[in-house]
């Protein structure tokens, strides 16, 4: 794509276009549907971008930057913000000399996702100005605004966006570039940045102080739109039900809010004295409903059945006349399944005939628990295989407890699975532990992205390589194992069964590209050798 | 106004459902027309069942086309037919590979576009943009291949009923 013209954008795409063109020196992030596209798309663009182990410490490497006086983009899906909760919290005390624009991509719904929780619980919760986009456009226009709130009130800014509106191709007119931004450069500021009680206590005060400006100047001057239509029906939307609503209620009033914390309530509060009926329509927690009640604006949410799942035009219209009857349910597909040739299938059948009880994790690997091998137990978060398996481990009965297995992918095991093996080394269960990593060298499950267990950046190109078996020797673990299992002459199940035998701290590796990841990543590794070769030659001439 | 065109794309993983709505998108776009397309694709990679919605027309609103008021039905495997027939409006279009004469494609990889061919002959999307967004969505190496599959699914649609959904 071009950058500079009237174009079709997904909304990932449309925030990957703005950051470029809003001056951010780096993006950073860890892969998750449906916001992967985002940081893939501003690389491909010119832009430079980062994967980081996980959200908390992309968000920490993001708050570097912006301390250093320059923009920068943290990306993650909703759960991630969960992992990045702890910097985040005390984030917003800080002061941001760059802009800080956090996307956290919520999946109401669950197209892709272990849970459809709903992200604005943390706007209130962590003190952090909220925005929401309703389409491309939008994401692309929010995430230039997110900068300058960013920066005009030094503090980090959300941008809460959903998997319709991520994976949705809207029209975008993209606007001129920036091309004044300042210079990154260090200045100590300790009060704003160091975050002991003596500092903290009067940042607190100023994050609320500074929230109020900013819900003042939602109210004079924030992106908010009204449709004036008749009076008796007004609705209050966020996000992609705007839409929705606007198409199902074409006749009503509409008060569409793009920021959504800190609320622009005197706004509200006049719209909502127009009409006769108040509605408010949104995805997910009536989180918006309840903060209008609590400004003792009566208003009216949606009923309970519609918290799940996501918003379309058919529900916002049962919603509008009360229709709470069951609703149809749509035919069930065809479910995904592993691919053929996949590496984890041999896994989970060796452990379905082993007849272990398995600590799953989250990954292409969690299609385990589907049939024909229906071999997993347990799959809650990233990395929770390890904890979980060890807990299982402690407790139950030794026949049973010997049969327990922690099974996590190589991205996952970067991302939150070091910690797990620290447990284990450290409490290790009287039967002992086996930890099984299926390392296929990419992050399958969000389209193949690099992690630090591949040995290449996010461009693909090459970097450092983390060496699971070295950490894990290095920890303490007593057997640690690597299986090729392409290597026929071994069998993985009998190798499972042995360590399983023995009482004592195990970490085994299976090892086999993905069979996606496997032409590609033939294709990296030769152009990495060529141009190793190239750079021999160059240095050879040098010297 | 005039009214919005709905058309749904369906199949399975691998297929190129996503693609082909991508050029459907794009054609409309350059027809000057006001478009959304929408899509799930979260495990669409390992091969379960996928689709998408594009809409376009004057104006459009909300990016899914509610069920019911398809216009257009493209399905891409026989058997992603009926889970998907629910979307069709009364008189709306089923398009789906039974239009092809028997191994008259070539490539199997361009049923998307042979299919989108047959698609092309009810919609109001000028040839010209159609070809200019099928050629923007594959590398160059594919276009001939491409174009006879368009053609054969426009001829196929032309000649043959389309059967419209009572
Ligand atoms: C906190 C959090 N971040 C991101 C995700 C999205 N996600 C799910 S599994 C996964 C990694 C999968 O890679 P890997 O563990 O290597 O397994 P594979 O899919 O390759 O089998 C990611 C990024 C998530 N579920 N939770
Ligand atoms: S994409 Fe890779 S890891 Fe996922 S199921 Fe297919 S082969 Fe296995």
């Amino acid at each position: 794509m071009t950058t500079a013209e009237r174009q079709l954008l997904s909304g990932d795409d449309a925030v990957a276009l703005a950051a470029l063109h809003a001056g951010v020196r780096l993006g950073t992030g860890y892969p998750g549907t449906p916001s992967t596209e985002i940081l893939e798309t501003f690389d491909r663009l010119g832009g430079r971008a980062q994967w980081s182990p996980n959200e908390k410490v992309a968000l920490e490497v993001a708050l570097g930057v912006a301390f250093a006086g320059a923009r920068t983009l943290v990306t993650m899906k909703h759960v991630g913000l969960n992992v990045a909760a702890d910097p985040l919290f005390t984030a917003t005390y800080t002061d941001v000399e760059g802009g800080l624009v956090i996307v956290s991509a919520d999946d109401p719904g669950m197209a892709s996702s272990q849970n459809e929780q709903d992200n604005r619980h943390y706007s209130r919760a962590a003190a952090i100005p909220t925005l929401e986009p309703i389409d491309s456009q939008q994401a692309y226009d929010f995430t230039f605004l997110a900068f300058e709130i960013s920066e005009r009130w030094k503090i980090p800014v959300l941008l809460r966006i959903t998997t319709r509106v991520c994976h949705s191709k809207t029209i975008v007119e993209p606007r001129a570039p920036v091309s004044d931004l300042a210079d990154p450069s260090f200045e100590r500021k300790i009060p704003t940045r160091v975050m002991i009680p003596a500092y903290a206590k009067p940042a607190h005060h100023r994050l609320r102080a500074k929230l109020a400006e900013i819900a003042a100047w939602n109210e004079a001057e924030g992106p908010i739109r009204l449709d004036v239509g008749n009076a008796e029906l007004g609705v209050i939307s966020t996000g992609i039900c705007a839409v929705h609503a606007r198409e199902a209620a074409p006749e009503a009033s509409h008060l569409t809010l793009g920021m959504t914390y800190p609320l622009p309530m005197e706004r509200i509060r006049a719209f909502a004295e127009g009409v006769e009926r108040l509605l408010v329509i949104d995805e997910g927690d009536p989180v918006l409903v309840d903060a209008l009640r609590a400004a003792g604006i009566a208003a009216e949410g949606k009923p309970e059945m519609y918290r799940f799942g996501e918003l379309d035009v058919a529900r916002v219209r049962r919603i509008l006349v009360g229709d709470t009857s069951p609703e149809p349910v749509p035919p069930k597909g065809k479910p995904p399944e592993l691919c053929q040739g996949c590496a984890h299938r041999e896994v989970f059948q060796a452990l379905g005939e082993l007849g272990c009880i398995v600590s799953g994790d989250i990954g292409c690997y969690t299609l385990g628990v589907l049939p024909p091998f229906s071999a997993m137990d347990t799959c809650v978060c990233m990395g929770a295989s390890i904890g979980v398996g060890l807990g299982l481990r402690h407790v139950l009965p030794e026949d049973q407890a010997r049969r327990v297995v922690s099974v996590i992918g190589d991205s996952t095991f970067v991302h939150s699975g070091l910690t797990g093996i620290a447990e284990m080394v450290y409490n290790p269960p009287a039967t002992g532990h086996l930890v099984m990593i299926l390392d296929n060298g990419t992050t399958a499950m969000t389209g193949l992205q690099e992690h630090p267990g591949t040995g290449r950046l996010l461009d693909h190109s090459t970097t450092n390589k983390l060496s699971f078996e070295g950490i894990a020797r290095a920890m303490g673990v007593q057997n640690v194992q690597v299986v090729e299992t392409t290597d026929k002459s071994v069998s993985l199940k009998d190798v499972i069964a042995e360590l399983l035998a023995k009482p004592e701290t195990s970490l085994l590796i299976t090892r086999q590209p993905c069979v996606l990841a496997a032409p590609k990543i033939r294709f990296y590794d030769k152009a990495a050798a060529e141009s190793a070769r190239g750079q021999t030659c160059s240095a050879d001439i040098a010297d | 106004m005039e009214k919005v065109k709905n058309i749904v794309i369906a199949g399975l993983g691998g297929q190129g459902v996503l693609t082909a709505s991508d050029m459907l998108a794009e054609a409309a776009f350059r027809a000057g027309f006001d478009v959304k397309k929408s899509e799930l694709h979260g495990m669409s990679q390992r091969g379960g069942s996928v689709s998408s919605d594009v809409r376009y027309g004057e104006q459009v609103l909300s990016p899914m086309v509610p069920a019911g008021e398809a216009d257009v039905l493209l399905v891409l495997e026989a058997t992603q037919i009926e889970i998907n027939r629910p979307m069709l409006r009364t008189g709306g279009v089923l398009i789906d590979p039974g239009l092809l004469p028997e191994g008259a494609l070539k490539n199997k990889k361009s049923l998307n576009v042979a299919l989108l061919g047959a698609v092309s002959t009810v919609l109001d999307i000028p040839q010209e943009h159609w070809m200019a967004a099928i050629y923007a969505n594959l590398a160059e190496k594919l276009h001939k291949v491409n174009d006879q599959a368009f053609a054969l699914g426009r001829e196929a649609a032309l000649k043959g009923s389309i059967a419209r959904h009572h």
